[in-house]
């Protein structure tokens, strides 16, 4: 027979279809309204896992958020791990099985969407039950924006699982899904509470087609919220308190009254307050045999319990000492309800010990705009929350300067509560299976083990026995496992208090968090003008901050030592060109543009006369070198400074930091035109007679067009900045257009080196280049504790300016040393390429490092391999032998000046 | 995700900005004048308290403004 266990009739799951599902290999059927928990308990299946650390066979537990035991795997359509069978939706085609622990993650890529939203409101209510609904439509009464979120398929909350005043909520509901300026989300989850009213909440919406997100996350900016998250039942320690069959009392009666669904045939309820009578009331109602209710509160005692797979029995001792075992296949608990305070102490606020209610709930001080109604508040009876919920949107509505009406609330008419008892661990039996949290295997014997090496706080013993630590988060552990310490302090559990929550409030899938942020759309990526040439001609690229740029362009048969090599070659012998259009370029005017640069720059820049360009490094005001490149001055008040190409939008940043905060009365502007000039650099000894043939007005003789010195004019019949600057050594050009003709500009280059065997190069080509010259790149040959004076960049430093940044640095005792670590070359034995962060030693069997390698090369033109280093004392160290680590061992390797190549600089100039 | 009162824009997400650390630190007027603990100090140390912090922000992803508020360093919340 199907589903044995439901009721034949009640509930609100829809008995008219029939949803098939798997579940450790067996085929069961549930309905629409279903979770996962339900249906299984429907066909009878209460053992779901297995204990983490104990193994021991697990049931399930609660009927929400806070169950700890029931731990699955879903497999199909997609596998998901780590998910508890009451909060998986039942839907068809389900097949999972229950996990012991953890789970596995997929192999393959999600094919799933997820997306991301936002939403502003005047208030945001979380939870819809009677609370957070009385609250939605006194808020909603006002006009106000509102927002209302719950982790269930549908509103209602306890009203669900208690079955009482169903009409007033779906009324409640079609008015609230009618009304212009409200949003209720359903089957979404609350799960962070961060600064100035920032509530994250994850969406879930299942039997969508797949082109649809499975999952959004809200991202919610609240003026005002209302908590009225409810409450949490929690458990009491007693030994076998973890057998299958045994259950949360609430949650038993949830089963019956939402899903029709029996969780046993005959139960014992063992309680320390009011709310297990309802259940057991519901459940006798619905012909559960209730073999005895044990009140705490009258005497009653747990002594034993009888079953491995499943409760068989349970034995109690009734207040006048006679035990009586009873035959029973479900054992209900209750040690009490804890207000779900988990946002609230995420928002900043603290959770107090109330005697009266013996649980920790909300103080009311919160520093946020917060308002906290219902069971959350600490508040259980159904007529309290009501009203407690309707003053808290009204509350609310005003703060938002609105003015609510008036609401019919349900007439509730409810007995007089019998004050709980706040009881933790039940005597007798062994305290190494009274299970405090059930996820984490977590004992009254752990709790015990820690208290006795002396830990006194809540939060150290979590860390050590990781009681809390798992899905439940402190749901149903964190009260109960407090309770227990205290009890064996001998202090208040007031005074001990429960660990602080922190975000997720329930887990989240990374895929969810990253919505669409993944893939290519997990950061941006920057192409230059010329980015579909360089991959239709074979371009391998590499990333340099958000760029992509070419790295080398392999030939048929080519590795990349064999392409670089090549293309160092061309660039040296012949003629060679890149696309160097990422390099940062920031155009600075005004008339105090002069004076900014002198300020920001080590070097002299004023005196820099219009048509003339100037190398420049930057420092920060301790003397570390920041970022270096030309500075080209375009007239008196206007200048064009290009960065290096990671560092474009820092150097922005900095100039605006400086001119904003320090030196307001400077009359300048600072706009980056990367994107507006894309940069062609033409290199080699035969670039001259390139750039000749296409720019024919332009004088490019050695002394019509000297170093450093730039002109407008026409390349291959395009408004052009030629630049005459070199990174490389050689007589090289840079030709600035406008981004909209780069590719007419490249192809122009092509067609006319092509009888020079013009050769494209890419970055690789680029650092070798520079490297064999001396050139340092920012942030790779430095590191931010490198002065231009370490890198021998003295002569690029003013002895003449008042002042600049960095400047007072280098007279500091620790900039002046001698024996600062100084970039120098250095030339390993033949055919030993040192891999770049290799130690530098004084001996082969020395361990103290005077340094380390920064870049590495095999140089086509000094035929071998050679690196530079940032070396203690380095320049004093040229022609010594250090020896360099290796993977497996350490090489010898002579020092010598960083420019290894041409350094009397007879190729500049052609 | 504190929610900052740019002065140009208004109330905006921290992510919009970039954080500068203490506020009136100044560039001294003339460096040459102190000795190097001095200037050290300048560099490198900077107030931590507990509670309020006058400190710089700059809404880079928006207006580009740099501006100063005072923060509770232990609740975050914007006093001025």
């Amino acid at each position: 027979m199907s589903q044995p266990f439901r009721t034949a009739s009640g509930g609100l799951v829809d008995r008219g279809r029939a949803l098939a599902f798997l579940f450790d290999g067996r085929e069961y059927e549930g309905h629409p309204g279903d979770t996962l928990a339900s249906a299984l308990l429907a066909n009878g299946v209460h053992r779901v896992s297995s204990g983490i650390r104990t193994g021991r066979p697990r049931g399930i537990f609660a009927a929400g958020v806070e169950e700890p035991n029931a731990l699955v795997q879903i497999e199909e359509p997609f596998p998901e791990p780590m998910l508890t069978a009451t909060t998986v939706e039942l839907y068809d085609g389900l097949v999972a099985r229950g996990l012991r622990g953890q789970g596995r993650l997929a192999a393959d890529p999600d094919p799933g969407r997820y997306d991301g939203m936002y939403a502003h409101c005047d208030v945001l209510v979380i939870g819809a039950g009677p609370a957070g609904l009385a609250a939605a439509m006194v808020a909603a009464s006002s006009g106000a924006r509102v927002v209302v979120v719950d982790d269930q398929i549908r509103a209602g909350g306890s009203l669900l699982g208690t079955g009482e005043h169903l009409v007033w909520v779906d009324r409640v509901t079609a008015e609230l899904e009618a009304a212009p300026e409200v949003r209720l989300l359903t089957r979404t989850t609350a799960f962070g509470y961060y600064d100035d009213n920032y509530v994250v909440a994850v969406q879930r919406r299942p039997g969508l087609p797949e082109h649809r997100a499975r999952e959004r996350v809200w991202r919610i900016r609240a003026r005002r919220v209302v908590l009225a998250t409810g409450a949490h039942e929690r458990s009491l320690a007693f030994a076998g308190n973890d057998r299958p069959g045994v259950m949360l009392a609430g949650a038993a009666r949830t089963y019956v009254n939402r899903y029709g669904v029996l969780p046993g045939r005959r139960a014992v309820v063992l309680t320390g307050n009011d709310s297990a009578h309802d259940a057991a009331r519901d459940l006798a109602a619905a012909g559960v045999e209730i073999a005895a209710v044990a009140d705490l509160r009258d005497g009653w005692a747990i002594t034993g319990v009888a079953g491995t797979e499943r409760v068989e029995a349970v034995t109690l001792r009734a207040p006048d000492g006679i035990e009586r075992r009873l035959e029973a296949d479900l054992l209900l608990v209750s040690g009490g309800w804890n207000p779900v305070g988990a946002l609230y102490s995420q928002a900043g606020g603290r959770l107090v010990f109330d005697p009266g209610l013996a649980a920790f709930r909300p103080d009311g001080n919160c520093r946020q705009a917060l308002e906290v109604a219902g069971a959350a508040a600490g508040s259980y009876k159904l007529g309290v929350c009501l009203a407690e919920g309707a003053a808290a949107g009204k509350r609310a509505a005003e703060a938002a300067g609105l003015v609510a009406g008036e609401i019919v609330l349900p007439a509730v008419t409810e007995p007089e509560v019998t004050p709980p008892l706040a009881v933790w661990t039940l005597p007798g039996g062994d305290p190494a299976t009274a299970f405090v949290d059930l996820q984490r295997d977590v004992t009254v014997a752990d709790l015990t083990r820690a208290t006795g090496t002396g830990m006194r706080s809540a939060e150290h013993v979590k860390r050590y026995t990781t009681a809390g630590t798992a899905h439940d988060q402190g749901k149903t552990s964190g009260a109960l496992t407090s309770g227990v310490i205290a009890e064996l302090l001998g202090v208040e559990v007031g005074a001990l208090g429960v660990t602080t929550f922190r975000p997720p409030f329930t887990p989240v899938s990374f895929a969810a968090l990253a919505g669409r942020n993944r893939g290519m759309r997990f950061d941006p990526v920057r192409v230059t003008a010329l980015h579909a040439w360089h991959e239709a001609n074979g371009a391998l690229f590499e990333n340099v901050g958000q760029w992509r740029r070419p790295w080398y362009y392999p030939r048929e048969g080519e590795d990349m030592a064999a392409a670089v090599l090549r293309e160092c070659w061309a660039a040296r012998e012949g003629v060679a060109m890149m696309d160097a259009s990422t390099l940062g370029k920031i155009d600075v005017r005004g008339p105090d543009a002069a004076v900014f640069l002198d300020r920001l720059y080590t070097n002299m820049i004023s005196t820099l006369a219009p048509g003339a360009i100037r190398y420049g490094v930057m420092c920060r005001p301790d003397g570390m070198v920041f970022d270096d490149g030309t500075v080209i001055r375009l007239a008196e008040d206007r200048f064009l400074v290009t960065t290096t190409t990671g560092n474009a939008a820092a150097v922005l940043d900095w100039m605006e930091e400086w001119l904003q905060t320090e030196w307001p009365e400077l009359r300048v502007h600072c706009t980056s035109v990367t994107e507006q000039w894309a940069t062609v650099a033409l290199v080699g000894p035969d670039s001259r007679r390139v750039l000749a043939t296409l720019a024919p007005a332009l004088d490019v003789s050695r002394e019509g067009f000297p170093f450093m010195t730039w002109r407008d004019t026409e390349v291959a019949g395009l408004e052009a900045r030629v630049c005459r600057i070199s990174f490389s050594g050689e007589l090289a050009y840079e030709i600035n257009v406008s981004w909209w003709d780069a590719v007419t500009l490249w192809e122009a280059l092509l067609a006319a080196g092509a009888p020079l065997g013009i050769t494209p190069y890419g970055t690789e080509t680029m650092h070798v280049l520079r490297a064999e010259k001396g050139y340092p790149i920012i942030g790779q040959d430095t590191d931010g504790t490198v002065t231009p004076h370490d890198l021998g960049l003295s002569w690029a430093v003013s002895r003449k300016k008042a002042d600049f940044l960095g400047r007072r640095s280098f007279s500091r005792t620790d900039t002046a040393r001698p024996d600062r670590k100084q970039l120098v070359g250095l030339l390993p034995d033949a055919g030993t390429l040192l891999p770049e962060g290799s130690h530098l030693l004084t001996g082969p069997d020395e361990t103290a490092a005077l340094g380390h390698v920064t870049s590495s090369y095999h140089s086509a033109a000094l035929g071998r391999t050679f690196a530079l280093a940032l070396v203690r004392g380095g320049r004093g160290l040229i022609g010594q032998t250090l020896w360099a680590t290796l993977d497996d061992g350490v090489t010898p390797v002579a020092v010598t000046g960083s420019v290894l190549y041409d350094p009397e600089g007879t190729r500049r100039d052609g | 995700m504190m929610l900052i009162p740019c002065p140009w824009c208004g109330p905006r997400d921290e992510s919009e900005f970039h954080y500068g650390g203490q506020a009136g630190v100044a560039y001294p007027a003339e460096p040459d004048a102190l000795s190097d603990s001095e200037w050290a100090k300048y560099l490198f140390f900077r107030e931590n308290p507990k509670g309020p912090f006058r400190e710089r922000w700059s809404h880079s992803a928006g207006c580009r403004r740099w501006f100063s508020l005072v923060r509770d360093t232990v609740t975050n919340e914007v006093l001025r």
